[in-house]
């Protein structure tokens, strides 16, 4: 369906919950998660696909919401960092990241953690490398790297 | 009643004596081997739930209601005369609601100018207008609608090209000026009379911070009071620069800062942003809402300096004889700079010694504080070239500097250090890298191509901190905790750390303790930066929670009836001989509460020198066909008193090892000399490092024994230490791994082939 060039509805479920959201086709879906939203737990650091800060999952898929348009999630079902704890329990990764100290200003944190949430899904025990593989996208400045591979490989030890 | 006393301390290198304030008396020093309940403890940190999960509030995730939203336009010319702006279509767009620009902003002093809006642009990114728009598109369309006659003026970019006869002069003394300078003995002499003399120029690529959270603010102003929500290493730093800028009473001002997404240097009090937002909702009533883009950062809110550095160093008998070191900085159009020949001046016991440390201006963005400014750049010459004067005078490395390295007295001053382990980290270090494994020329790798070697270098830093910095404890009456203070968290621990003290020294439970900083209506705290946090804030927290819990026992001994030399208070619990009370009981006797302490950083001691010690040794191979370095293991070794909490102490030296494997091997910032123009302003292709480049194994280790004469804790800082020496140890593993030295760095492959060729036509 093309539609625009003005601004559009948009239906798609965000976090399990559906939402309705009017923009214009070159808005991005981080713009709308952050500020139609209000869901700030997505963060914007380069917002060119650069960085992986930014990271959501798109149908469980991890994507640059940055250099996704909003437009093209009709339908989808999209995850954010604020979805992943059930019911006040805390996710596998984040108690992980918890637990080996996996960040230090946090800035990265969400888009870090959700990609090793998508990693975990489709493969329950990781081995260190292949958490590398997961968040070889996301950039740490901080360089907290040694312990994101060692909250992700644990994280997978949890859940299984 | 509090009094004035001296105190001396160090900030970034330099020396500061003051006048403090302080009040009653200071705590003495636990002993080496004490057993607490929460200090020496790895915890995991108190925010962590709030960071894992996206409900920590950045500066960034600020959003009032009818903010307005502020994009600034930029030079796009490295030095202009801004003649004329004609916004006449801008403000025309619907959606804006002002414009700011030199002809109609008010005055507002920034770093000795008058205004933030200059008639002569000096460098690409330089403020030329700011729009405030009802959304960010809005104001980012309106921006390309400003017309701005600039008249072009001479520029120059490059270091050597600013100091050489050719290029333009930007300041009226020339762009060339001294900054430092030191003596002692005749070094001159000591060259002459050396066996060996290394006569070597090394040099450093400009570093950009890239802080993931870039600089930014968000101001409202209520006819009354300016709130700003900054993303600040230094929330009273702001509201200095605010109340210079805009003219109001320190009463009119709040400047918060709740979570921070890094900052390494760079968000060291206002920027120019925070007051166009100032601006903007005074006149306009609204908030507003001013955050730099990732371009902008990179080319308009600072960086490490570019350094062209000259060290001669001579040697005989074994020995250091002399050593001479010259560098010039590129500062673009910082005001100051950062001194690369501090730990050329204070790290070894050198009899004859020369240092000189010059400013450049360019026309290029201005420097800001990066993670030990200065002591990065000049550790690099520094300690490679020690290594070089031991490779040609044929002795180990390692014994050449611990013949300089043990002296209880900091050569350039001439005090007594605090506390001084560096040759206990050099042992640990060798250990632990299997130094006796060390081989002249290197060792074949995991191919016939590949060549693996071992170095190392050493650190000095200050980090010990001083006041003023001050705490307060409030105790509720269900025996919870407040700690307030004005430092900030700005990743390394902070609220961690100081809550860990706060619950030690009270006798709670760390989960009872809610730490409440970045915010100057709480009392004062120092900057975020020169590892001093730790070293400036704990020992206040230390005295808040030591003069709580006194008047929480008083409190205790009056509800139990039971003389206060028989309490103790453990856990939340105050305990007599006979019974366990929990605090929350004995509180709840009263009717409401709130017991308050107290605490003020006592002085330094100003007939001592505090430093921190540390070495770094790196295990590398190299690939003589590609030029690839592999960084196999870095061990990092630091005396840097009493750790507080060894899971965030060893998290702090991994990243600064990682940030410093960036400045070693990646990360260099390219500007076009032509246009001025910064050609990596992104993090695409300006390369930092990312999980990949990690290093197969990272040690660490702490001397860890407290520094009896710091402060009332032992501590000193760690935030800087970690990433000093790793680039010269880097360099010297792969001298020793192929014999050819590279002395700019980042050592890029393009950059070791060339050594490689070099040394290959020499041999």
């Amino acid at each position: 369906m093309l539609r625009g060039p003005g601004e559009a509805d948009i239906a798609f479920t965000v976090n399990g919950a559906p939402a309705k959201v009017r923009a214009a086709p070159r808005r991005t879906l981080l713009d709308t998660l952050r500020e139609t939203l209000a869901l700030t737990g997505t963060k914007k650091v380069c917002d060119e696909g650069t960085c992986g800060a930014c990271t959501v999952l798109v149908d469980g898929r991890p994507v640059y919401s940055c250099m996704t348009l909003a437009i093209t999630c009709e339908g989808k079902s999209i995850e954010t960092i604020e979805g992943i704890s059930k019911d006040g329990e805390l996710h596998p990764v984040q108690r992980a990241f918890i637990d080996a100290d996996a960040f230090q200003c946090g800035f990265c944190t969400p888009g870090q953690i959700m990609s090793i949430v998508a990693l975990l899904r489709e493969n329950s025990a990781p081995t260190e490398d292949d958490v590398r593989r997961a968040v070889a996208g996301n950039l740490c400045r901080c360089g907290a790297y040694p312990n994101i591979v060692k909250a992700g490989v644990s994280a997978g030890k949890r859940k299984s | 009643m509090p009094r004035v006393v001296k105190s001396r301390e160090e900030f970034e290198g330099e020396i500061f004596e003051s006048l403090v304030l302080v009040e009653g008396k200071d705590l003495p020093v636990a002993p080496a081997g004490t057993e607490f309940s929460e200090i020496a403890k790895s915890r995991r940190r108190v925010d962590g739930q709030q960071r894992v999960t996206g409900r920590a509030r950045y500066t960034q995730d600020v959003y009032l209601p009818g903010m307005l939203h502020v994009r600034v336009l930029r030079s796009p010319y490295p030095r202009a005369r801004v003649r004329r702006i004609d916004t006449k279509k801008a403000e025309a767009l619907p959606g804006v609601r002002g414009v700011l620009h030199r002809f109609n902003a008010p005055k507002a002093a920034f770093r000795g100018e008058e205004t933030i809006f200059r008639e002569e642009v000096r460098f690409v990114g330089d403020e030329v207008a700011a729009i405030a728009a009802d959304d960010e598109q809005t104001a980012v369309e309106a921006l390309r609608l400003i017309e701005v006659d600039y008249e072009l003026l001479p520029h120059v970019v490059d270091l050597e090209e600013a100091i050489g006869d050719m290029a333009p002069r930007l300041d009226t003394d020339g762009n060339v000026a001294e900054a430092a300078t030191h003596k002692r003995g005749d070094a001159k002499r000591g060259l002459k009379e050396a066996d060996f003399v290394v006569d070597a120029t090394y040099r450093t690529s400009t570093q950009l911070h890239n802080s993931l959270e870039t600089h930014g603010a968000v101001a409202t102003w209520d006819g009354e009071q300016l709130t700003v929500y900054e993303s600040t290493q230094h929330v009273f730093g702001v509201r200095q620069g605010l109340r210079a800028a805009l003219k109001l009473p320190f009463s009119k001002i709040r400047v918060l800062c709740d979570y921070m997404g890094g900052g390494f240097g760079s968000k060291g009090g206002v920027g120019k942003y925070s007051i166009i937002a100032s601006l903007f909702t005074m006149q306009l009533g609204r908030p507003a809402r001013c955050i730099l883009t990732r371009e902008e950062e990179n080319i308009a809110a600072g960086n490490r300096s570019a350094t062209l550095q000259q060290m001669r160093i001579g040697g005989k008998g074994g020995r250091i004889t002399a050593l001479e070191h010259i560098s010039w900085a590129n500062v673009g159009q910082g005001k100051w700079v950062a001194n690369p020949t501090g730990p050329t001046n204070t790290l070894y016991d050198i009899a004859n010694l020369s240092s000189k440390s010059y400013k450049v201006v360019t026309n290029a963005g201005s420097l800001s504080a990066f993670r030990a400014p200065g002591y990065v750049e000049g550790t690099f010459a520094l300690e490679s070239a020690i290594d070089e004067l031991a490779e040609k005078m044929g002795v180990d490395p390692l014994t050449l500097r611990r013949k300089h390295a043990a002296s209880p007295k900091d050569p350039m001053v001439g005090k007594r250090y605090s506390d001084k382990h560096l040759i206990e980290c050099y042992r640990i270090g060798a250990a632990e890298i299997g130094w006796q494994r060390r081989r002249a020329g290197g060792v074949r790798g995991s191919a016939p191509h590949r060549r693996r070697g071992i170095g190392m270098a050493t650190q000095i830093w200050g980090g010990g901190g001083g006041p003023p910095a001050y705490a307060t404890v409030h105790v509720n009456s269900d025996g919870t905790v407040v700690l307030t203070c004005g430092s900030q968290d700005i990743g390394t621990g902070t609220r961690t750390v100081l809550a860990q003290i706060c619950a030690d020294e009270l006798g709670v439970e760390l989960e009872d303790v809610h730490v409440r900083l970045g915010d100057t209506d709480n009392p004062y705290g120092p900057i975020s930066a020169g590892s001093l946090t730790t070293a400036s804030v704990g020992p206040a927290v230390r005295l808040a929670a030591r003069d709580a819990r006194e008047q929480l026992l008083g409190a205790a001994a009056g509800v139990l009836e039971t003389p206060v030399a028989e309490l103790r208070l453990e856990s939340g619990v105050v305990v007599t001989k006979g019974a366990r009370t929990p605090l929350a009981e004995i509180l709840g006797k009263v009717d409401n509460n709130t017991v308050i302490g107290k605490g003020g950083r006592h002085p330094n001691d100003p007939e001592l020198s505090l430093r921190t010690f540390g070495a770094h040794f790196a295990d590398v191979e190299v690939d003589v066909q590609t030029g690839e370095i592999t960084v196999e293991h870095i061990v990092a070794v630091h005396d840097i008193g009493r750790v507080i909490n060894p899971t965030t102490a060893r998290s702090q030296v991994e990243g600064g090892v990682l940030q410093a494997l960036g400045f070693a091997l990646s990360e260099e910032r390219f500007v076009d000399r032509a246009t001025g123009r910064v050609m990596n302003a992104n993090l695409e292709n300006y390369k930092v490092p990312t999980v990949k480049d990690v290093p197969a194994k990272i040690t660490v280790k702490f001397v860890d024994r407290p520094d009896r004469k710091a402060n009332n804790l032992g501590v000193k800082g760690l935030g800087e230490p970690p990433i000093i020496p790793t680039a010269a140890a880097i360099a010297n593993a792969v001298a020793n791994a192929t014999g050819a030295r590279v002395r700019h760095a980042p050592l890029t492959r393009a950059r070791v082939l060339e050594a490689l060729a070099i040394a290959g036509a020499r041999s």
